[in-house]
């Protein structure tokens, strides 16, 4: 983690992943949250990887349409999104 | 390059069936936005590649809401409000307010849940097709069949109780195109609908259940993140919006599967190019039919050499971008297995259609229950003598007369 370090009084900050081979590219994220998500060719990526905890970065994780992309809470590795609403899969 | 541009007329007039304009290629190479004077409110600008596309669709730069009540370039004369009087619905709003409403919603259609309604899907088609064939030939599988799966569809997402399901069909089949209605007419239309949805909304909240509807009343009354006005607007958006381009798009892909019949035969002898073929046909179809939902630039923003100024509206237009010849190698050719796809189907960004997922899913339960279980299926009359529709949103066959 080349982050590790940089939790100091920060704790519950979310680690913001977009896995590429789920990702359509739909730009849903970087159009609704352009401070958290770039478009990378015709992928999109987050623009670090950590990001402090927020409404709209949580709506955003949530709704994108193929649940590319997961919020992690930094410390604990914890998932916070997308939201887990079935316990069978 | 030159740096001021003369207008051109805009839109086109429609074309036949599922052609898409051929000037749009040539407006392609000049490769930037395109200097568009519009029927009503002056000139504004038009993307035509899939680059200017995509960035139109996601730039924030680049408002939805900017446009509401403006007198902007457009096809009618009257400066529209929103669809709903004045109460914005969700291809109206900018995030982070857009982002809010949409996330009540887009759990609903996220690809888990789509998987978990797909056996539901497959059943009501099966049922489709037993209709359809108890019946005499030719059908009509527009009225059988592409209409009906994802109006049902949706109403089982947002708990339409089957009696009702019936009304609503009946509603539906009898509208009159929206842009054929006089406001007076589209009025009591939309007064009929909203009083439909009020009575739906009422039931649920008696008796609330496992669906959609159920769960943005309890958003609305006890989190308190929607007024009752939003709500019955919110569940509005979502019945019109969840069953007419699906409809559009069952129809038009089993029209483009009928008249292609060496790739309809490719397809049906390999199931597995089944995901890619629906890809490629929503990339080729041009459901797009007008030129509605235009954004604002709420900043100079220069796009592809050319500044458009603050203030200045830009039109998107998907169905070019998805010939862009610079992305699609090929572009007007059918290829089932082309790869990547980044087609712009379901437009791109904020508004990147809520419920693809959806329409995936429909399409692809629509197609497989074809072929299973009409290997024969075939055009009744000459393609051309096909029918579409003019004057919606959309594109899409007016009716499909089938034998099998």
């Amino acid at each position: 983690m080349t982050d590790g370090k940089d939790t100091g009084g920060r704790n519950g900050r979310w680690r913001v992943r977009v896995d590429r081979r789920v990702c359509i590219g739909s730009g849903f994220c970087y159009g609704s949250a352009a401070s958290h998500f770039r478009p990378d060719g015709i992928k999109s990526r987050p623009v670090r990887p950590v990001a402090e905890p927020t409404e709209l970065l949580l709506l955003v994780a949530d709704g994108c349409p193929v649940g590319a992309i997961t919020l992690r809470d930094q410390l604990t590795g914890a998932l916070v999104a997308p939201v887990q609403e079935h316990a069978d899969d | 390059m030159t740096l001021t541009q003369e207008a051109i007329e805009y839109p086109f007039d429609p074309v036949y069936q599922l052609e898409l304009d051929p000037r749009y290629a040539d407006l392609r190479k000049a490769g930037g936005p395109v200097r568009v004077r519009l029927p009503y409110g002056g000139e504004g600008w038009l993307a035509v590649t899939h680059a200017d596309n995509r960035t139109v669709l996601s730039d924030p730069r680049f408002s939805r809401a900017a446009t509401i009540g403006r007198d902007i370039p457009r096809v009618m004369p009257d400066i529209r409000s929103t669809l709903f009087d004045d109460d914005p619905v969700l291809i109206d709003m900018d995030p982070p307010e857009h982002t809010r409403l949409r996330g009540l919603v887009a759990k609903a259609f996220t690809s888990r849940r789509v998987a978990d309604l797909r056996p539901r899907a497959e059943q009501l088609a099966d049922r489709l097709v037993d209709e359809l064939t108890a019946g005499a030939q030719p059908g009509n599988l527009v009225e059988s069949f592409a209409v009906p799966l994802p109006l049902l569809v949706i109403c089982e997402m947002l708990g339409v109780p089957p009696a009702e399901q019936a009304a609503f069909r009946a509603w539906i089949s009898a509208a009159p195109p929206v842009s054929g209605m006089s406001e007076a007419e589209m009025r009591a239309a939309r007064g009929m609908l909203e009083g439909f949805m009020q009575r739906l909304i009422d039931s649920r909240r008696a008796a609330p259940g496992d669906d959609l509807i159920s769960a943005l009343i309890a958003a609305r009354d006890e989190g308190d993140r929607l007024s009752e006005r939003e709500l019955v607007v919110l569940a509005l958006t979502l019945f019109v919006a969840g069953y007419e381009t699906a409809a559009d798009q069952i129809g038009n892909i089993v029209f483009a599967l009928l008249t292609h019949p060496e790739h309809f035969a490719a397809l049906k002898a390999d199931r597995s190019l089944l995901p890619g073929a629906i890809e490629e046909l929503l990339r080729f179809i041009p459901l797009g039919a007008s030129s509605g939902f235009p954004r604002m630039a709420t900043e100079d923003v220069e796009l592809s050499g050319r500044r458009i100024a603050a203030g200045e509206v830009v039109f998107a237009q998907a169905d070019s971008a998805n010939r862009d010849e610079t992305v699609f190698d090929r572009p007007d050719e059918l290829d089932f297995r082309r790869t990547p796809n980044p087609h712009l189907g379901f437009l791109h960004g904020p508004h990147h259609c809520l419920g693809a997922q959806l329409a995936r899913m429909e399409l692809s339960v629509a197609l497989t229950v074809l072929m299973d279980r009409l290997p024969g299926l075939r055009l009744a009359v000459p393609a051309s003598e096909v029918p579409f529709r003019v004057g919606r949103l959309t594109r899409g066959v007016e009716a499909l007369p089938v034998t099998w």
